[in-house]
């Protein structure tokens, strides 16, 4: 029974008994394809699996372990990577058909960050195409469903990677956050997800969904695996111009249980109309757990939240719609069968290489960026979200910490989300201001609702205050372990 | 009686900029070079990839404004301009729109001879940075096209005249102006024919005295001075036409066909795309603080204007001389290199102005085509100067120096070129000549003094052009 004991195992942990020399690289590679093999067919957390490459380079792994060449937190432990992060040799999709059979030449900075620390990746994960869902439903490679309770989705756009880690198909995955993309699959999933300060994991590899949004994160077991990917992937990056140089990336040394005197700040309106109550009582009783800790928690008004959503979507949509312009039929990617004449080859290859949500993102951002049109939408989302980071501002004022809801509900049954878009980008209420501001925040499990599906709590911190967001996190999570 | 049209012109000029790498990532920007071999992610607009401002282009771009008087936009970013083509990657251009790095400009050309005024101002715009496309290659034979990404993200600056012009000379002498700038600076060579200097041509014409614009037309595809002044002769003629017929003219953007002398439409302002331009959110906006612009500020060249000053109080040489050797950067920075190895100014200057533009205009070239070395042209001067080669000897080395930039000394060596000053050599050859030509001598001696010269002809020829012909002048008269 080696097998199951190694896979309750989080990334941190494996790594230590691997390092010790109780398992061998090639066991934990092993143990997460044995568990693939039991449970994959019926969840799809994968796009591309590769057994074959992981355990070649799950052995030179080992090598670099046993010469002492490898002692990071990370060494050999098996890895998810989201399929919108390029991988070198490795087919990147983006759940797309667009991008079917696009094998890149280079692999994504984080991707590469995560190799160095002697990670194993094993696969791609499925995803809303392109980033562009909360639900891994948009997918041209099929659903993927809830491994708690599979007639629910796992939530998106980073639904694979939430999926896979709670499934035990690895111990550890990445994902990128443009609205929510980590924070609401992890708390779908019942696992811990987090979205950095915006300059702080360099994006040269994640295909682009909004750029000025768009972050890579971790989703993981639990909050020390969080801190120590996140310190792990965090780079200033010659190759990304908006990446940021910072110096105290150091996130695992925040792994410490105090919360005493932390300013905690519900806003109200987090908490108003359209929250299901069973979300509402699991975060309200994690509030009163900080509360019993010391730290001192009262509800405020965070104005400008209902604005937040038209902002991102007038935001993500305008940039979405100029950064898949490169999806033509011309370089890579899927290219329409006998069509000769130049505008025709463009017409066809998006018509039929991209599904009906990322066509509607298409023509929104085109839409709002159109002469006549881009100061009444474009520009005034801009405006708008230059006065949510002012609201945020002056709430980080007063807080160290703003707690509240990932999403309002659980996770929705498998389709019940598509056939109202409105609605489903209205779930994003709580998560994309982070966005929207270039805050950190992170989703940790809290409970569950009573058909046990998980609910996440969400903690937002002002922008490079990582640290503390994981000191209260882990502190949380310690007290009702 | 006819009625009298004025032509207003403005100008949109790219500059293809000197970098060594390209505007966003580090591939080399060389001509040249195998298709899509000077290519990475970036550059062919792969999934993920990301540009990374190369700040050579910023600074090249802050130094041709400040050369044209402009404002430099300290705060200033980068848009995208959308459209599809195929040899443009990404399907958007990152372009410059709504902050351009430089504005409000001008510069000063001068007028001819009989106008009121000698000098006239040309506004400037704006001036703003971009990414060239890649280029495309349609295969007739196979019926496929094929694209080359070597030249996607080559660094380009446009600059954008205000409507200040009036006839071709004004096009050219500003075309002149800038390209005289931009060469002083480095920034660019600004060759039209390479298409490292591109001038589309915006015309409309009006009633003399009219107040208003007309409706104008833009003009591309003009490869050189003559085909601009050809094309904006010919649209002139074009619009009066249709106003004289009674016809409008159409807002639209037409290819000028130089060998076929006429333009024809290729879109009109209805046909305009939306390029949906917004600020690109890979690339933060670029701040230019007063450090940096001090620096780039102490860098600008001496230009023309003070190189000029200072080579008539330097070198003493006539303004004539002057205005040639400093018509071309290039050619001042050989003419100081030259005197700076020790060769008199004015040598060098006749040397430049006689055989350099002589060869040049034969071949067709520019002053920045010349190849020689300043070491190898001091070197052919110091042989003459010393007379170690006499001056159609000289002539012919400075051949071999412009076509192959050969060392002088050696090559005289080599080739045995050296001028005989051996008395008792030269004694023998005259002693024969006179002897083989008895009518020379007697015409001579009957007082045709022009029977001299060709009796130094024949010598020189017997000699194989090595003599000094001084020194067989000299010796002829002593022995007749």
């Amino acid at each position: 029974m080696v097998n199951r004991d190694i896979l309750d195992y989080t990334a941190v942990e494996l790594s230590e008994k691997i390092k010790k020399g109780e398992f061998r690289v090639t066991d934990a590679v092993e143990a997460v394809f044995g568990q693939i093999a039991g449970t994959e067919e019926e969840l799809h957390c994968y796009v591309t699996l590769e057994k074959d490459r992981a355990l070649a380079r799950a052995a030179g792994v080992q090598e670099q372990i046993d010469a002492g060449a490898l002692t990071g937190p990370l060494a050999g432990v098996p890895f998810a990577v989201k399929d919108n992060l390029c991988t070198r040799g490795m087919r990147t999709t983006c759940s797309s058909k667009m991008l079917e059979n696009f094998v890149p030449a280079y692999s994504a900075e984080a991707v590469l960050k995560l190799e160095e620390a002697g990670a194993v990746i094993i696969g791609k994960t499925n995803m809303d195409e392109f980033a562009m869902g909360s639900t891994t439903e948009t997918s041209y490679f099929g659903v993927t469903r809830n491994p708690r309770n599979t007639a629910h989705v796992p939530g998106g756009s980073s639904g694979g990677s939430a999926a896979a880690v709670a499934a035990r198909e690895c111990f550890a995955a990445l994902g990128s956050d443009t609205g929510g993309s980590i924070r609401q699959p992890a708390s779908y999933c019942g696992v811990v997800g987090m979205k950095p300060t915006y300059g702080t994991v360099s994006r040269y590899g994640l295909v682009a969904y909004g750029s000025s949004l768009d972050q890579i994160g971790p989703l993981t077991k639990d909050v020390r695996d969080c801190a120590v990917i996140l310190e792990t992937i965090a780079s200033h990056d010659e190759k990304d111009s908006t990446s940021m140089r910072r110096t105290d990336t150091d996130f695992s040394s925040a792994l410490k249980e105090d919360v005493k005197g932390l300013r905690i700040g519900i806003p109200k309106d987090y908490l108003g109309r359209g929250l299901d109550p069973e979300v509402k009582s699991a975060v309200l009783a994690a509030a009163e757990v900080f509360r019993e800790k010391g730290a001192v928690v009262e509800e405020f008004d965070l104005s400008l939240a209902e604005y937040a959503i038209p902002a991102y979507y007038t935001i993500a949509a305008a940039e979405a719609s100029s950064n898949l312009e490169r999806f033509d039929g011309i370089k890579y990617g899927y290219r329409a069968p006998e069509t000769d004449e130049l505008h025709l080859l463009y017409k066809r290859t998006r018509s039929q290489g991209f599904g009906p949500e990322v066509k509607r993102r298409i023509m929104l951002g085109s839409f709002v960026l159109s002469s006549g049109y881009y100061d009444a939408y474009y520009l005034k989302a801009l405006r708008v979200k230059a006065l949510i980071k002012k609201a945020f501002d002056q709430a980080f004022a007063k807080y160290d910490v703003i707690l509240g809801p990932v999403a309002p509900t659980t996770a929705p049954k498998l389709g019940e989300s598509l056939s109202d878009p409105l609605k489903m980008y209205l779930g994003d209420i709580y998560t994309i201001s982070v966005n929207l501001a270039g805050l950190p925040g992170i989703s940790i499990p809290c409970g569950e609702d009573a058909g046990g599906l998980p609910v996440g709590l969400q903690l937002i911190g002002d922008c490079f205050r990582e640290k503390t967001l994981i000191q209260a996190a882990y502190t949380y999570e310690q007290e009702v372990k | 009686m006819a009625k009298q049209y004025e032509t207003v012109i403005g100008l949109e000029v790219h500059v293809e900029l000197a970098t060594r790498t390209k505007i966003f990532c580090g591939c080399s920007t060389a001509f040249g070079g195998a298709p899509n071999t000077h290519t990475c992610p970036v550059c062919t607009g792969m999934p993920g990839s990301l540009p990374v401002l190369n700040k050579q282009v910023a600074e090249y771009a802050i130094g041709v404004g400040l050369a044209t008087n402009c404002t430099i936009t300290r705060y200033c970013k980068f848009d995208r301009k959308n459209y599809f083509y195929p040899d443009n990657p990404q399907n958007y251009q990152i372009s410059q729109l709504y902050l351009p790095i430089c504005r409000d400009g001008y510069v000063e050309i001068g007028l001819p001879a009989g106008a009121t005024e000698r000098k006239k101002r040309i506004g400037i715009h704006e001036i703003h940075m971009e990414e060239d496309a890649g280029k495309l290659i349609h295969d007739d034979w196979e019926g496929c096209s094929l694209v080359d990404y070597n030249r996607s993200g080559v660094p380009l600056i446009e600059i954008v005249s205000e409507p200040d012009m009036r006839s071709a000379d004004e096009v050219i002498a500003y075309l002149e102006k800038l390209r005289m700038l931009i060469q002083y600076l480095g920034a660019s060579d600004c060759k039209l024919q390479e298409g490292s200097m591109r001038a589309d041509v915006n015309l409309s014409v009006r009633e003399a005295g009219a107040k208003e614009f007309g409706t104008r037309t833009e003009m591309k595809n003009l490869n050189s001075f003559r085909a601009i002044a050809r094309a904006i002769e010919g649209e002139r003629e074009r619009q009066i036409d249709l106003i004289e017929s009674g016809k409008a003219v159409v807002q639209e953007t037409r290819r000028w066909d130089d060998t076929q002398e006429t333009s024809y439409a290729m879109r009109s302002k209805e046909d305009a795309q939306d390029y949906r331009y917004f600020p690109d959110p890979d690339l933060p906006p670029l701040c230019i603080d007063d450090a940096w612009l001090e620096r780039i500020r102490e860098r600008q060249p001496e230009f023309r204007e003070e190189k000029r000053s200072r080579y008539r109080e330097t070198f003493d040489l006539p303004d004539y001389d002057i205005d040639l050797i400093t018509d071309s950067k290039h050619m001042a920075d050989l003419f100081e290199a030259t005197v700076a190895l020790g060769a008199h100014p004015k040598k060098v200057s006749n040397w430049l102005m006689v055989e350099t533009l002589r060869i040049l205009k034969e071949k067709g070239l520019d002053p920045e085509d010349i190849a020689f070395s300043p070491e190898h042209f001091a070197a052919l001067i110091d042989l003459t100067e010393r007379k170690v080669i006499n001056s159609t000897v000289a002539k012919k080395v400075f051949e071999a120096l412009f076509d192959e930039d050969i060392d002088p000394v050696a090559y005289v060596e080599e080739k045995g070129l050296r001028t005989v000053n051996d008395e008792g050599a030269l004694r023998g050859i005259v002693e024969q000549v006179l002897a083989e030509n008895p009518q020379s001598v007697e015409d001579y001696k009957n007082g045709k003094e022009k029977a001299i010269g060709f009796l130094v002809g024949q010598t020189m020829k017997a000699m194989k052009g090595k003599a000094d012909p001084a020194a067989v002048n000299k010796l002829l008269k002593e022995l007749l």
